[in-house]
């Protein structure tokens, strides 16, 4: 077991290894080489191909056919794609607006070492663990509008079908993934916020600030670091939900709810239209990858430092 | 946090939330316990009145036994290939100052962003041209790849925080890399592993694209599959469809009450240094 290293220690550590640490001994490439051409086997070349074939006119029997920017320009005019593309951002930021505040004050609060606290964060955190399949599962049933909830709280949900409608169907597919994802966010302000010096908040409490001052003034800007990471986690999941749509809404009513990741899936696997389900699939990467440098940038992962070292 | 007086409004709003997880999981198990006709007449959120096990008999008899089967295979062989691979990966990134491995570590890193539905066409050419499809390793083959990243960073993390003086100590013994990693890298990364092994687990267990465009018979179905169809083909049995759901799930429990200290402490790392 590895002791817990502290911020401090662990800074001074970093420092220390420098260039002045024996260069000897070190491994070469090919330790790293099996993971590597796995990876590149099953993720970078299926990934490549996918930027081809997003030229190609290909229905999966015959051959592919070079087709120029076809595809692209057929996605520009389809109606239904520009659609998709607008829900997946409005249901990416609806998410985003929704789980941000929730799961940082529910990491803040779990921050707390008291006992009941570890217990509710224990509860808390079972919906992560459900596959998405079985929480869609799940809620299609809660939300049934003939033998679920909804039909017997009529008070509530009115005629009850929640599916039937637009704005209600969006609804549902913000609050299911905000009540599977919110746990693991929650856990990622929970570390941050136990990470924050103690010694900031005797310093607050000396000059008189209340708790919520503190809150503001200390905790948040604290929390920076990981707010980028986990807003960029919600921002790529957003774009690329998929499971929750297939069994919930089905993309519907109509396309109300049909999501780009899910429009793919259907031009792929139902129309057989594979050049433009590629170019489809290229762009989500484009823009989840976009998303991910600027946090790689913004984090400092890629340098392999802890963030705590400016403190 | 050091605080003098309990704080009612986050109090309160912990309970609100325990709620709102809490309560579709009652209506879940509570549901499962009854005949289709009492759910149908009671309603989602009563208590049972006629306890009953048949919806789980029901699916353990109509397929879910070897869903059950299937979805433990491909688990299995998915952490083996994770803990096989990323272990000297994470190694040499941490370890090699080399241009080549900085690249690999970035190529990673980006993995993190591609989104598996975004190679799924490709795939689904690649495992058929291969000769896999609709069988279970042209599953398990694309669902390791796309656990790795988050393992390989998990793991470096860990990794990073073995002392120098450490590998100092074994080089200037004369040690090789492969002694450095079995008998000082390994043992001391412990933790990390046991962190990946239930990661990498759980996205093999709740796995569904893949399954989904990947397999189609009876024979190589997984779990995550046997609910959709569940939810297509008999929609209207909830009680049997949410015994399924509970099936689905019992395993990860068990291991969350087990490993519940290396999952939580792997996923904090990701984003809170």
């Amino acid at each position: 077991m590895t002791p817990p290293a502290t911020a401090a220690t662990r800074s001074e550590k970093v420092r220390r290894a420098g260039p002045s640490g024996i260069g000897a001994g070190r491994p070469g490439f090919l330790w790293a080489a099996p993971a590597a051409v796995f990876f590149g086997l099953f993720a970078i070349v299926p990934l490549v191909m996918v930027a081809v074939l997003s030229f190609a006119s290909w229905d999966g029997l015959s051959d592919p056919e070079f087709a120029g920017l076809d595809n692209w320009r057929k996605l520009l005019d389809d109606p239904v794609m520009i659609k998709s593309l607008w829900l997946s951002v409005l249901l990416t930021l609806l998410g985003v607006v929704v789980q941000t505040p929730l799961s940082i004050l529910l990491g803040v609060w779990a921050a707390g070492h008291q006992r009941n606290r570890a217990v509710l964060s224990a509860i808390y955190f079972v919906p992560m663990l459900l596959s998405i399949a079985a929480v869609s599962v799940l809620w299609r049933a809660v939300l049934d509008p003939n033998f679920g909830v909804p039909a017997q709280a009529k008070w509530l949900f009115g005629d009850g079908n929640l599916f039937g409608m637009q704005s209600s169907a969006i609804g549902v597919l913000v609050f299911v993934s905000t009540w599977q994802f919110t746990p693991l966010h929650t856990l990622i302000y929970q570390g941050a916020a136990r990470a924050v010096p103690q010694v900031l908040y005797q310093a607050a409490q000396i000059d008189g600030a209340g708790t919520v001052r503190q809150f503001f003034h200390i905790t948040l800007p604290q929390l920076r670091n990981s707010i980028i990471t986990s807003m960029i986690l919600m921002v790529v999941g957003g774009l690329t939900t998929f499971d929750t749509v297939l069994i919930l809404t089905q993309g519907g009513p109509g396309s109300d709810t049909t999501i780009s990741a899910y429009y793919m899936y259907q031009k792929a696997f139902k129309s057989f239209d594979y050049g433009a389900a590629s170019a489809i699939a290229l762009l989500l990467v484009l823009v989840s990858t976009l998303i991910s440098l600027i946090v790689v940038r913004l984090s400092g992962y890629d340098k392999m430092r802890s963030t705590m070292e400016g403190l | 946090m050091s605080r003098n007086r309990p704080n009612y409004f986050a109090g309160f709003g912990s309970l609100v939330w325990l709620l709102v997880v809490g309560l579709p999981l009652y209506v879940m198990l509570v549901a499962t316990f009854q005949s289709r006709p009492d759910y149908a007449a009671n309603g989602p959120l009563a208590f049972p009145e006629h306890f009953t096990l048949d919806n789980y008999i029901n699916d353990l008899n109509s397929g879910f036994a070897q869903y059950f089967l299937n979805t433990v295979i491909v688990t299995m062989c998915v952490v083996g290939i994770v803990v096989l691979l990323v272990p000297p990966l994470a190694y040499t990134i941490v370890r090699s100052r080399g241009r080549a491995t900085t690249t690999v570590f970035r190529l990673f890193l980006l993995g993190l962003a591609i989104p598996s539905q975004a190679v799924v066409v490709p795939m689904f050419f690649v495992i058929s041209e291969a000769g896999l499809y609709d069988n279970l390793i042209g599953v398990i083959l694309p669902t390791a790849a796309f656990a790795m990243p988050v393992c390989a960073l998990i793991l470096t993390g860990v990794m990073r925080d073995i002392t120098p003086d450490l590998y100092e100590a074994m080089t200037i013994d004369g040690a090789s890399s492969r002694r450095v990693f079995f008998q000082l890298v390994l043992p001391l990364s412990r933790s990390g592993v046991s962190t990946i092994i239930v990661f990498s687990a759980l996205q093999a267990w709740n796995g569904f694209l893949f399954p989904l465009v990947l397999t189609q018979s009876a024979e190589t179905k997984v779990i995550t599959m046997g609910l959709y169809d569940f939810q297509t083909e008999h929609g209207v049995d909830t009680p049997g469809l949410l015994a399924a759901v509970v099936l689905s799930m019992l395993p990860i429990l068990i291991v969350y009450l087990f490993a519940r200290r290396a999952l939580v402490q792997g996923l904090m790392g990701v984003g809170g240094k």
